[in-house]
């Protein structure tokens, strides 16, 4: 059946079963629009400004593992989603963007609109496409689809010309496709796992470090199961939260630049450390030369062989889907009559114990001012631990990853790749779409919320009843730290002026708003906006908290893991 | 450490960037890249020579690899293979360099492909460090202009490159 270009693009994502499109109009997708208002199969969620549309795509993407979608227009409307499609890439999510292009005569003209797509987004897309003809869309946007969800996943952008929307073209939507030059490798090296399994067994100081690859290759219940066998301790990066339960004895907590005691000197003080899906990034490790002083032995299970021996030293790479992999080892395991030495195991257990008691999370709880850990520990009580969190970027993110303790996967959401402010809100806006009727909570600050604060209309629009924690410290807070502590208190640009009312705004925009000055206060009005009378309503909560209050521990950059500077 | 990496990969347009892009965003040398189409019109053969340290090296060809446009890729200096540039140089050949360029040539096996009365054109392939030394050997004032298209490579004996 011959279907125009922009028929075809509609029809492509109904066959991919897309529930949502998150877009912006514009000329060069009017065509596909047109479609789109003719079709009921999915729906289209109309954001206020494009970075909030890949962001949301993002958001319902990591809450419910499912591949996001945006749809934005040539030009102005293609460089807004480039800060989202960069997020998304740094931190591996599956996600198809498409973008309008002027007509195909017009490329290079410097037409109206005109903005080479492909080359603006070259260095942060898992891979691109221009479609040339409308005969090309079906299998591209199918190509799309597999890229953006195996392997590493990532984000795809399709560039597609307005012309082409209007031609026609057969239409028939391939089933699968099967590429000569990407052929992403999934099951472990049976060699390799038998190494590193034998390594484990016979490992006096262990300790598994896991990361956002544990989540998204759904991991969960197999490193918990593995963890358990072993008796291990174990810590997660910032995005591995949720892949191992955090209210588990076993847990240390996260790890890295505000990572907590026992996590980081464990790290550093192993002599058999595993990787799982995890990158030894500069915000983990610190300085990669002083970690390698540690002389541990390294197993790295991981599904990019690029990120395997990037920064550190491996002695088992392995890789494959961490879910796969673990699966293996776990069978292993089982059949093997070997277990880790009870005793040095308890050596070690005793000293992480001796870490622990430290406990540099540890904050003033008799303070006349709001304390921000206060909140979120109050929120994590109040929501039992089991509303999904979508987080800005600062010194209330690292407060959030610090404080509520996550103990199931996909329920942490936050740029940490990219560390992009104005992610948290347009991410918490797919998250409660992914999950209708669950909570979403977006931890935000006065900076960052700003960003993206026009969201708040798309919101009320689609009846996204989200509860946004404003930890509201008049600051550009973790700017304010680093002059603190590096900069001699040259409090330079950091000191917000001229806030806005807050509940007048989220009143204008048809919410509730709430401003919250005492520590008192903090638990009734937790209660009310998590409580059913506002179930279907989006709260706006303004915490005044603590201006001076800074994010412990800190390795400062570049440190190595145990060179914290503890409060 | 030098390294000859020969790459097959979809003959796209656009592919050509993606590696450029990828060695400039991550920062990796290019000593040269050469590309041009196969007897296969899908497939495009690329030469790049480069330079780093083994984990450095190990790092470009994963990352080449990660492209979803590369088919293959292999490390040629790995093992045996043969490396051939071509460069032509213009030199000045009035008075006595007339006779002394034609025997430079000669000695170096090159070949005068174009001539006038002032000057000649010299063609000339052979691993780079041969091209360099011709260059070295010839009076610097002499030289009008020199084209290089960079290394071309390919496995010995067995060692084949193919899809
Ligand atoms: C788009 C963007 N611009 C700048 C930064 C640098 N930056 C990191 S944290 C931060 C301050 C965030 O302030 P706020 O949102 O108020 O949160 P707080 O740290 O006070 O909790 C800034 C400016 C960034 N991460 N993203």
């Amino acid at each position: 059946m011959e279907l125009t270009g922009a028929e075809i693009v509609v029809r492509c994502l109904a066959e991919e079963g897309v529930e949502f499109v998150f877009g912006y109009p514009g000329g060069a997708v009017l065509n596909i629009y047109d479609e789109i208002y003719k079709q009921s199969k999915f729906k289209h969620v109309l954001v206020r400004h494009e970075q909030a549309a890949v962001h949301a795509a993002d958001g319902y993407a990591r809450a419910s593992g499912r591949v996001g979608v945006a749809l934005v227009t040539s030009g102005p409307g293609a460089t807004n989603a480039v800060t989202g499609i960069a997020t998304a890439y740094m931190d591996s999510i599956p996600m198809v963007v498409i973008s309008g292009q002027v007509p195909t005569p017009a490329i290079g003209m410097d037409a109206f609109q005109e903005v080479d797509m492909v080359g603006i987004t070259r260095p942060c897309v898992k891979h691109n496409f221009l479609v040339k003809d409308a005969k090309d869309i079906a299998v591209t946007l199918k190509k799309a689809f597999y890229i953006a969800s195996t392997g590493r996943p990532g984000p795809v952008v399709v560039d597609i010309p307005k012309d082409v929307t209007q031609l026609k073209a057969e239409f028939d939507y391939p089933k699968s496709v099967k590429l000569r030059s990407y052929n992403p490798t999934t099951k472990g090296h049976t060699g390799q796992i038998k190494r590193a399994v034998q390594m484990l067994l016979e490992a006096k100081r262990p300790m598994i470090y896991t990361g956002g690859g544990a989540v998204q290759s759904n991991a969960a219940a197999e490193l918990t199961q593995l963890v358990r066998l072993l008796g291990f301790p174990c810590t997660s990066t910032l995005m591995g939260l949720g892949g191992y339960p955090a209210t588990d004895p076993q847990f240390l907590g996260m790890l890295g630049m505000h990572g907590t005691y026992e996590a980081n000197m464990a790290m550093q003080h192993s002599d058999v450390l595993v990787a799982v899906g995890a990158r030894f990034d500069d915000r983990v490790i610190g300085n990669p030369e002083h970690f390698e002083q540690g002389g541990r032995k390294i197993i790295h299970i991981d599904i990019d062989p690029a990120s395997i021996a990037k920064r550190v030293k491996v002695d088992v790479p392995i890789v494959g889907n961490v879910r796969d992999v673990l699966k293996e080892m776990i069978k292993l395991i089982q059949a093997s009559k070997e277990r880790p030495e009870p005793s040095a195991l308890k050596t070690w257990w005793t000293q992480i114990e001796l870490w622990r008691a430290q406990n540099p999370l540890r904050y003033d709880h008799d303070s006349e001012l709001i304390k921000p850990q206060y909140v979120i520990e109050k929120m994590y009580e109040i929501t039992k631990g089991d509303a999904i969190v979508c987080s800005d970027v600062g010194q209330h993110q690292m407060w959030a990853a610090q404080f509520y303790k996550f103990d199931k996967p996909r329920r942490w959401i936050n740029s940490g790749g990219l560390g992009t402010m104005g992610f948290g809100m347009p991410a918490a806006m797919g998250a409660q779409l992914a999950n209708p009727g669950g909570t979403v909570a977006c931890v935000t600050g006065e900076g960052s919320i700003q960003m993206n604060i026009q969201e708040l209309s798309t919101c009320k629009q689609f009846n996204l009843p989200l509860k946004i924690i404003l930890l509201n410290n008049r600051y550009l807070g973790m700017v304010r730290q680093w002059q603190e502590f590096f900069y001699g208190e040259r409090y330079s640009q950091s000191y917000m002026e001229a806030l806005p009312d807050f509940i007048k705004l989220a009143e204008a925009y048809g919410h509730v708003g709430m401003t919250i000055e005492k520590p008192g206060d903090v638990e009734g009005a937790l209660k009310e906006a998590f409580g059913p009378s506002l179930k279907e309503r989006l709260v706006f909560m303004n915490f005044i908290t603590d201006q001076t209050e800074n994010v412990f521990p800190m390795i400062p950059a570049g440190k190595g893991l145990n060179e914290m500077i503890l409060v | 450490m030098r390294h000859i990496i020969s790459l097959l990969m979809e003959n796209e347009s656009g592919a050509l960037s993606r590696v450029a892009g990828l060695f400039s965003a991550r920062a990796y040398n290019i000593e040269s890249l050469t590309v041009a189409p196969t007897e296969d019109a899908t497939l495009s053969r690329m030469t790049i020579v480069t330079r780093g340290s083994d984990d450095v090296i190990e790092q470009i060809t994963k990352q080449l690899n990660k492209l979803i446009d590369v088919v293959k890729v292999i490390d040629l200096s790995e093992g045996g293979h043969i490396e051939r540039e071509l460069m032509l140089v213009k030199v000045r050949a009035e008075g006595e360099l007339r006779e002394e360029m034609k025997r430079m040539s000669d000695i170096f096996r090159g070949r005068i492909i174009d001539v006038t009365d002032k000057t000649y054109t010299i063609e000339l392939t052979g691993a780079g460090y041969k091209l360099d030394a011709f260059l070295e050997a010839l009076d610097k004032d002499a030289i009008l202009e020199t084209v290089r298209t960079g290394a071309s490579g390919i496995g010995r004996g067995d060692r084949i490159l193919k899809v």
